[in-house]
């Protein structure tokens, strides 16, 4: 088996893979459907009814996606420069626990001063944790996979220690949780009586910026550089370990945001699940998207309503909601091999 | 029998035909090959030869036609039968494990692994009294890793002679050996066909072909253009089947030096990897002169070349840049300071394959203006300026937004340069710029130089090429081992002498200035 590179894809092979990677997808989710014991058609109508169907369906699928696109970004631009963030998990964290810091009465200001600057400390501190990994790598060839992982359980546990210890909610019954935020700390609702905070707003604002600044900035077109052919790039002049800080300082960022908008917009303190694995779907979220910001958004909202839809299918036909881990599972796959079967064709001799 | 007045052909292609989509890379080819007899396989890059040869080796499969060996047909994409019927191949990257002896690396692949050590005593007069009867003089039990190139290229043609070819196929084998070395090469073939051996001569270089083959084929995009005697032929009429047209060469009208623009004050760098280290080397670059800088590769011509460049420093030692000692040296200050670089592998440090041409023509200048102002790129000035290069450089492609890593290597070269040249360069270090480039981008990249020569830039031209380095050089360095030669006046040295330089010979006594 040999793989012939095609110099101009057709558009039939641009548009006719994607398609059947997505029947392909379905058919897994349906064949699992039907070894629980339901009925797969309708298996499949109920995800795709509680992911869209109803204006409550439709705003828990936004909520979900919110900090899904911050993850998404921190890992998009993480990953054109060739850094491999996995670490979106802590950076998340750490950026609760800076909006915990000053949220929770630490600082008495107006709405209007205080979450611009808890945002900023949230990016600050994400920034922060990721800061590290980057010099490990660009000083010592540290490999940031292996660092950003660990770290996530580091930073688990430090959360952990400050829920058990000095951020405790002296009023939460002995249950490992923070203070609440005050009320000025709170991001607002986008329309009032609709469950949808601002965090969603922001996250579309940062997807637009992300894109501007890969498309449009000297800074975008060096981490391109850095990402396709780092010898290339530092042979034109490009300062490359200094490409690759940056880009740590606005990937940890943006993932730091996931933590101050899930906290400020949604739960209003913070606690051991705060993130149901974020950081890692991002993972899944931005490699859909081909790393591309706006596919970001796209993307975040199908895996947001794959899990919400498949939540809500489970309670209504008691088939286990895990079937949610492996239709975005197997469709990533499938997406893997469709990119590669639009750019090589399979001979068999 | 007609068999003493008409040979038969060891080894024959008849129609061979092979596709890549809609390139036909080989189309129809046939010839035959005879016992005793060396036939040149000539041909720019992309003509075709590499695709026939991993035919031949059952690497591919052949899409029509039939390879016969010795009568019989050789199955299609088995390489082990090709082996087997007696075709032994010496690639243009050696196939050696270098932590293993000559002996051990010849028979590595002949031996049962069952069998005791008993045969070793066995195989190692053998290979002595191979190395004997072609001239290839060799210690069996050397480590590879010690030895030079040219040595390791016999222990690749040793090994194919182990295995009992008749049919001997050589990819450019001169590319990496200094005359002498070629010289020898040269004798070995003789005596192999005065055994009855075929062999297969790959190559670019017209000289070489007409001393050494008794035929040429000349290859043109994936079919036979010709063939013709050796005696019959010469080096234009070759040049012009290979291109299928007239070839201008470039013309040499001696420069006149002007000031100094870069020198080197003894500078040493330190070993890193293979490439090379430089042992107290001063070279001066002046003004409308073309300084050609010639050496066996890995002499420490890549560690030279970075340190023009930008990209190293030396561990001791100064550059100076008129006449006075650079402080901060990185590609971006050698850039400011008007070097132009033409890096010698222009696929993994000249370019980025996934860009676009307008982004690979930003690379080097995309933090100034117009190409970016305040941190934003302008990226219809960048589109304006790669627009202008592909023009002024000829460049075929379908536009400014195709990336470039479906152009040709001469394309992608052009770019490369126009690049380089586009800020009006001072100084400009070309290493290997027309290495792989078929003929057409070699005069059209060597007349740019010398172009830019008579517009007063100081260039350093650094070649594994002597013929380019003659060619194009006023005067001309030999490095070896790091250590330069006084330079020679253009034409005061021929390449014998030269040669005898880049195999080490001269240094001790000299001080190289």
């Amino acid at each position: 088996m040999r793989l012939e590179p095609i110099a101009r894809p057709s558009a039939t092979r641009i548009a006719g893979l994607p398609a059947l990677a997505l029947v392909g997808t379905i058919a897994i989710a349906m064949a699992l459907a039907a070894l629980a014991g339901a009925d797969p058609v309708h298996v499949i109508a109920l995800i795709v009814k509680g992911a869209v169907g109803s204006s409550f369906a439709l705003l828990e699928t936004l909520n979900r996606a919110t900090p899904l696109i911050f993850t998404g970004l921190a890992v998009a631009v993480a990953f054109r420069a060739k850094l491999w963030n996995i670490g979106a998990e802590a950076q998340l964290y750490l950026g609760a626990v800076a909006t915990v810091a000053l949220g929770t009465g630490a600082l008495a200001l107006p709405a209007a001063l205080l979450i611009p600057m808890i945002m900023l400390a949230s990016i600050l501190a994400g920034a922060f944790m990721l800061l590290g990994p980057a010099f490990a790598k660009t000083h010592a060839g540290v490999d940031e996979v292996v660092t950003t992982l660990l770290l996530n359980f580091v930073v688990l546990l430090l959360v952990s220690y400050l829920l058990e210890g000095p951020m405790k909610d002296p009023a939460g019954m002995g249950w490992p949780k923070s203070e609440r935020l005050v009320a000025e700390a709170r991001l607002p609702r986008i329309v009032d009586g609709l469950r949808l905070h601002w965090g969603f707003g922001i996250a579309l604002i940062s997807a637009v910026l992300v894109w501007v600044m890969q498309t449009r900035t000297t800074l975008g077109y060096q981490i391109r550089a850095v990402g396709l052919n780092p010898k290339a790039a530092a042979f034109a002049g490009i300062p490359v370990s200094v490409v690759v800080i940056k880009t740590a300082l606005i990937s940890g960022g943006l993932a730091g945001l996931a933590g101050f908008s899930e906290v400020a917009g949604l739960k209003g303190s913070l606690t051991l699940d705060l993130s149901p694995s974020f950081g890692y779907t991002g993972i899944i979220v931005a490699m859909l998207a081909l790393l591309n910001p706006l596919g970001v958004v796209a993307s975040a909202l199908f895996v947001a309503g794959v899990f919400v839809g498949a939540d809500s299918m489970s309670r209504a036909v008691g088939v286990p909601s895990y079937i949610a881990d492996i239709l975005l599972a197997s469709g990533l796959l499938f997406m893997v091999l469709t990119l590669m079967l639009t750019r090589y064709r399979v001979r068999w001799d | 029998m007609g068999n003493l007045h008409e040979p038969r052909p060891v080894l024959r292609l008849d129609g061979i035909t092979k596709r890549f989509g809609a390139l036909i890379a080989n189309d129809a080819i046939s010839f035959a090959l005879y016992p005793g007899e060396v036939v040149a396989l000539l041909g720019e890059n992309g003509a075709g030869k590499t695709t026939l040869m991993n035919i031949l080796f059952g690497h591919y499969t052949a899409d029509e036609g039939q390879v016969t060996m010795a009568g019989a047909p050789l199955p299609p994409g088995q390489p082990k039968a090709a082996l087997q019927a007696g075709l032994g191949m010496v690639h243009q990257h050696f196939t050696l494990a270098e932590n293993l002896s000559v002996l051990e690396n010849i028979t590595l692949g002949t031996e049962a692994l069952w069998r005791p050590s008993c045969a070793a005593r066995q195989a190692r007069s053998r290979i002595l009294d191979l190395a004997a009867r072609f001239g290839l003089s060799i210690d069996p039990d050397t480590r590879v890793g010690a030895l030079s190139v040219g040595e390791r290229q016999r222990v690749e043609i040793l090994k194919a002679l182990y295995r009992d070819a008749r049919v001997l196929i050589l990819d450019e084998p001169t590319a990496v050996l200094t005359p002498q070395e070629v010289d020898a090469l040269f004798a070995t073939l003789t005596r192999a066909t005065a055994e009855g051996l075929a062999v297969i001569f790959i190559s670019h270089k017209m000289h070489e072909v007409l001393a050494v083959s008794s035929r040429v084929l000349v290859l043109r995009h994936g079919r036979l253009a010709g063939e013709v005697a050796t005696i019959a032929a010469d080096a234009q009429t070759l040049a012009e089947m290979m291109v299928g047209g007239a070839v201008d060469a470039p013309i040499h009208r001696a420069g006149d030096p002007g000031e100094a623009r870069l020198a080197l004050d003894h500078v040493s760098t330190v070993e890193t990897g293979h490439r090379g280290s430089l042992r107290g080397l001063s070279l001066t670059l002046f003004a409308g002169q073309i300084t050609g800088l010639a050496g066996v590769s890995g002499n420490g011509q890549a560690a030279l070349a970075d340190l023009i460049g930008g990209l190293a420093l030396p561990e001791s030692g100064a550059i100076c840049i008129h006449g006075e000692p650079v402080s901060d040296w990185s590609p971006r200050a050698a850039l400011a300071a008007g070097v132009a670089r033409i890096p010698e592998d222009r696929h993994a440090t000249g370019a980025i394959a996934d860009f676009t041409l307008t982004e690979n023509a930003a690379l080097e200048r995309h933090a100034e203006a117009p190409l970016s102002r305040g941190g934003w790129m302008n990226w219809r000035a960048a589109q304006k300026e790669a627009e202008e290069i592909i023009d002024a450089f000829d460049i075929r492609c379908p536009g400014p937004d195709e990336p470039i890593r479906r152009l040709s290597g001469g394309n992608m070269q052009k770019l490369i340069l126009g690049r380089a040249l586009a800020p009006g360069p001072r100084i400009i270090l070309a290493n290997q710029p027309v290495r792989g480039l078929d003929v057409g981008a070699v005069a059209f990249v060597q007349a740019r130089l010398i172009a830019e020569r008579d517009a007063g830039a100081a260039i350093l031209l650094i070649s594994e090429d002597l013929d380019e380095i003659m060619e194009m050089a006023d005067v001309i360095h030999v490095i070896s081992e790091g250590r330069l030669s006084p330079a020679f006046a253009r034409g005061a040295m021929d390449a014998a002498a030269l040669g005898a330089w880049m195999a080490g010979e001269g240094f001790e006594g000299s001080n190289a200035a």
